[in-house]
């Protein structure tokens, strides 16, 4: 509180986080409403004869994916950020396409290789080898749901890996440590926030999963909750188990929280560039290839190969105007709701670094629980409130005589709301991850040179931040693109998207017509990946010609 | 002066646009859980024919109907187009659907396929019945649907998710005729026979039998309808079970008049529109479905498949009975 603009500041700031977590907290709290009404025997019924093993396969399928997330992404990051082998540099980017793969999409087109009806069983047996088993197991859904989802791990990790200051690595090396040990005492450890920011994101969207797990026909959390509203017709059930889901969440928050609140940041230091990374060598150079070309093979080129093979056949029933349109309609509302989830989340994680120790930092963690609920429960919580605005509305200009239609509902503000509430932490983490790294003496020096407010907020942190937020950007943009059941909720009448589009074949089981907006969904998700790409690499270089 | 005037007409322009679009033309607006791709040439053919434009939005029957009930009677909806005897009666159950006194739905639409209340009306009938295969299966040992619990079946049934609400009303019809004692022990020997954990979809289940996963399924007739038109020598047949009992299981997609709409006459129009034999055609051909009204032609594969004697049992029951059948395949362990 030494200086005069703190004591100002935080009002207005401090304001718009309240405002921001509002929207956000009240679809949540509409749902958990729905829960006090009473639900009869349903929750009864569910407790006695699936509740622990709902229980237990989420938590096993959660533990799997994060720690196979974290193995993956950890290391393709360090392997990109820090080494050099041939071809790096492509697959620094090419890594990231996974990311615009549906889960659902990838889990049926992984069923559709692996199974039965598809090549790899017909091979064997044709061949004479026994078949492969069932791939419908725990470990497959658990592989699936990896490939799709380490993108958000590597991505953060690598990040950190770039921005960590070279010195501390240089320092670890000349006191003797190898490469190897470099890496587990100093940049594993100095790169924690990230690669558990990332870590969270892939365990909240596992939770809220429906898709991918309903093909498997694994049963979670959410297919319980599927089960309970659409089954049982009981929303009230459903809110129940959702309310479970958000308790859960709300902990794996804390628990990353207090970890990163034992951690302190000093040093920026110098960005990596490439001058700077460990040459591979003979086998090793090889190896790094081999393993970030399989995992690249994996995750993207064999599942997306598959799916322009099934394009290929219904092309030309799928491709009319309306194609155009849907895919114009994805990318406008994927950039608007970006711009606008990341701008939220730099006010969010600007204000809860003004007040370190107070409940505000508890009130922003509030604003990223929608993203662990399942798409379509969080659907009805925004419809709910938005419905009953208009309700109110109308009653108001209806005492005054004028008929009024529902103006809230049904309109483009309401469904970029609704992704800010669905995609905040999404923006949030990457944000926030890069602002624990802004040392406080850099605040200090902008201020005693007359920096305050959104002029500080400007001109010092969002360049330092770029990366952070443009990382945040490219995830929510995607994101956004690939969401379905907010899009089908909240679009206004005639706005249809490559997602509902998806929807509408897929809801019938015709995943073949699927295809094209499918794969036009990961290619139109090449776009601000390739974009994230440029810009992060031309960080580096910059700085080398100003120093 | 003139100014004046400048300023009133660009006024009257803004309150004019600013006029929804629905006061001044004829206008539906549809919620539909069938569809875009099965139920958009129809109203593009009712536009054409009658000049009210339709506005539409699909989406899940769960997330359509809680919809609703959020926008209350401030909903700009008049028909709720759904899939599901069990969707349909919780939409009335809801209080959203207006009864409708219609002779001409009366008079097309059988009554075992509409609500007893005439809430809402069926419009396509797709039936779920048994699939085999040609090279391993005898159909001369196929009778019920009870009877795929036999021991003859062990490891050679093959059965898609309980999550489905096909199955659910399914078992809630199993439960209807013969109550739920028996019906829990006809499913638990189903799971018994199963060859594999069941799968999330028919065509998997078609596709499995096709592997020699099994032998033996249950699906909805227009899945298998879609596999033979893309493979006309499948080695897979439809068998109508129970012919000499309660009929081949059926279920329906079909639609109500919402108690909130303010264009009830319209919407009434329209449904009985979509019973005429000319709307009931194209809206069973569109997917491989048997039209609700009956006497119309069917798609030439549909009728490759030849005549059956179907379930009379009013499908209102699917859905009271929906809640008991999970339960009931809960505690039987079919997943």
């Amino acid at each position: 509180m030494k200086f005069p603009g703190r004591i100002r500041l935080p009002d207005g700031w401090t304001a718009s986080a309240i405002a921001a977590a509002a929207l956000v907290v009240v679809p949540i709290a509409a749902i958990l409403f729905q829960a006090l009404k009473p639900s009869g025997e349903i929750m009864g019924h569910l407790a006695s004869t699936m509740l622990p093993r709902l229980v237990l396969n989420t938590v096993i399928l959660t533990g799997g994916v994060a720690i196979l997330t974290s193995l993956i992404g950890v290391s393709l990051a360090w392997l990109t950020a820090v080494c050099e082998f041939p071809g790096r540099r492509a697959l620094s980017w090419l890594l990231l396409l996974p990311m615009a793969v549906p889960a659902y999409v990838m889990a049926f087109t992984f069923l559709g290789l692996m199974d039965f009806s598809g090549p790899v069983y017909r091979i064997l047996t044709d061949a004479g080898l026994p078949a492969p088993s069932d791939p419908r197991s725990v470990w497959g859904v658990i592989l699936v749901m990896s490939l799709c989802l380490y993108p958000y791990v590597y991505l953060l990790s690598r990040s950190a890996f770039l921005s960590m200051g070279i010195r501390s690595m240089e320092a670890a090396r000349s006191l003797g440590a190898s490469p190897l040990s470099a890496f587990f005492r100093v940049a594993l450890p100095m790169a924690r926030p990230w690669i558990a920011g990332g870590v969270m994101l892939v365990i909240m969207e596992v939770l809220a999963d429906f898709g991918a797990v309903s093909i498997f026909n694994y049963d979670t959390f959410t297919t319980a909750i599927y089960k309970a509203w659409f089954g049982f017709f009981s929303l009230s059930a459903a809110a129940k188990l959702s309310g479970i889901l958000v308790v859960l969440a709300l902990s794996v928050l804390l628990a990353e929280q207090k970890m990163r609140s034992e951690m302190r940041f000093t040093s920026m230091g110098k960005e990596q560039s490439d001058s700077d990374r460990f040459v591979l060598t003979g086998t090793w150079k090889f190896a790094a290839l081999f393993y970030t070309g399989a995992v690249l093979a994996v995750a993207f080129i064999i599942p997306v190969g598959q799916l322009v093979m099934w394009c290929v056949s219904s092309f030309a029933q799928e491709f009319d105007k309306g194609y155009w349109s849907d895919l114009g309609h994805t990318v406008l509302l994927g950039a608007l709701a970006a711009g606008l989830v990341c701008t939220a989340a730099l006010v969010l994680s600007y204000t809860a670094r003004l007040h370190p120790r107070s409940m505000v930092r508890h009130l922003v963690q509030t604003s990223t629980l929608g993203y662990a609920l399942p798409g379509t429960v969080l659907a009805v919580g925004i419809v709910i409130p938005s419905a009953g605005i208009d309700n109110l509305l109308a009653s108001i200009t209806g005492f005054l005589g004028i008929p009024m239609p529902p103006a809230i509902q049904g309109t483009v503000p309401v469904m970029l709301a609704a992704y800010m509430v669905r995609f905040m932490a999404v923006g949030f983490n990457p944000v926030d991850s890069a602002m624990h790294r802004v040392t406080k003496n850099i605040d200090e020096t902008a201020r005693t040179l007359g920096a305050r407010g959104i002029g500080l907020l400007r001109r010092v942190y969002v360049p330092i931040l770029r990366g952070g937020i443009l990382t945040a950007g490219v995830l929510v943009f995607v994101d956004v693109m690939k969401e379905m059941p907010i899009t089908l909720m909240t679009r206004p009448f005639g706005i249809d998207t490559l997602a509902v589009k998806i929807f509408e074949l897929t809801s019938e089981g015709e995943w073949h017509r699927a295809a094209l907006p499918a794969v036009t969904l990961v290619l139109a998700g090449l776009i601000p990946v390739a974009l994230l790409t440029r810009l992060s690499e031309m960080t580096p270089r910059r700085r080398k010609t100003d120093g | 002066m003139k100014k004046t005037l400048t300023l009133s007409v660009i006024f009257l322009l803004m309150l004019a646009a600013a006029l929804p679009g629905h006061l001044l033309a004829e206008e539906l607006v549809i919620y539909s859980a069938r569809n875009e791709h099965l139920i958009e040439p129809l109203f593009e053919k009712y536009e054409k024919e009658t000049g009210v434009s339709i506005q539409f939005r699909t989406d899940n029957a769960g997330a359509l109907i809680q919809r609703l009930i959020a926008e209350g009677g401030r909903s700009r909806a008049d028909i709720l187009i759904t899939v599901d005897a069990g969707n349909l009666w919780y939409a009335a159950q809801q209080g959203l659907f207006y009864p409708v006194a219609s002779q001409v739905l009366e008079a097309n639409i059988p009554s075992h396929l509409r609500d007893p209340g005439n809430r809402w009306f069926g419009l396509s009938v797709r039936a779920r019945t048994i699939v085999y295969s040609t090279e391993r299966v005898d159909p001369g040992n196929l009778s019920t649907y009870q009877a795929l619990g036999d021991p003859q079946w062990k490891d050679r049934l093959v059965l898609r998710t309980s999550k489905k609400v096909y199955n659910q009303s399914l078992v809630a019809m199993l439960i209807s005729e013969r109550g739920v004692k028996e019906s829990e022990k006809i499913v638990r020997s189903w799971v018994d026979n199963l060859s594999s954990a069941p799968y999330s979809s028919d065509t998997k289940v078609m596709e499995a039998i096709l592997a020699r996963k099994g032998d033996v399924g249950i699906v909805n007739t227009y899945y298998y309808g879609r596999l033979l038109r893309d493979k006309p020598d499948l080695p897979l047949a439809l068998y109508w079970p129970d012919q000499s009992g309660a009929g081949v299981h059926i279920n329906v997609s079909g639609a109500g008049v919402l108690s909130t709409s303010s264009h009830k006459l319209r919407a009434v129009h329209f449904l009985e529109w979509l019973s005429s034999p000319e709307a009931q055609k194209v809206f069973a051909e569109a997917n491989m479905e048997y039209p609700a009204t009956p006497g119309i032609d069917t798609h030439p594969i549909v009728n490759s498949w030849g005549t059956f004697r179907a379930s009379t049992m009013n499908l209102a029951q699917a859905g009271e009975l929906q809640t008991e059948a999970i339960k009931l395949m809960d505690r039987a362990d079919y997943r």
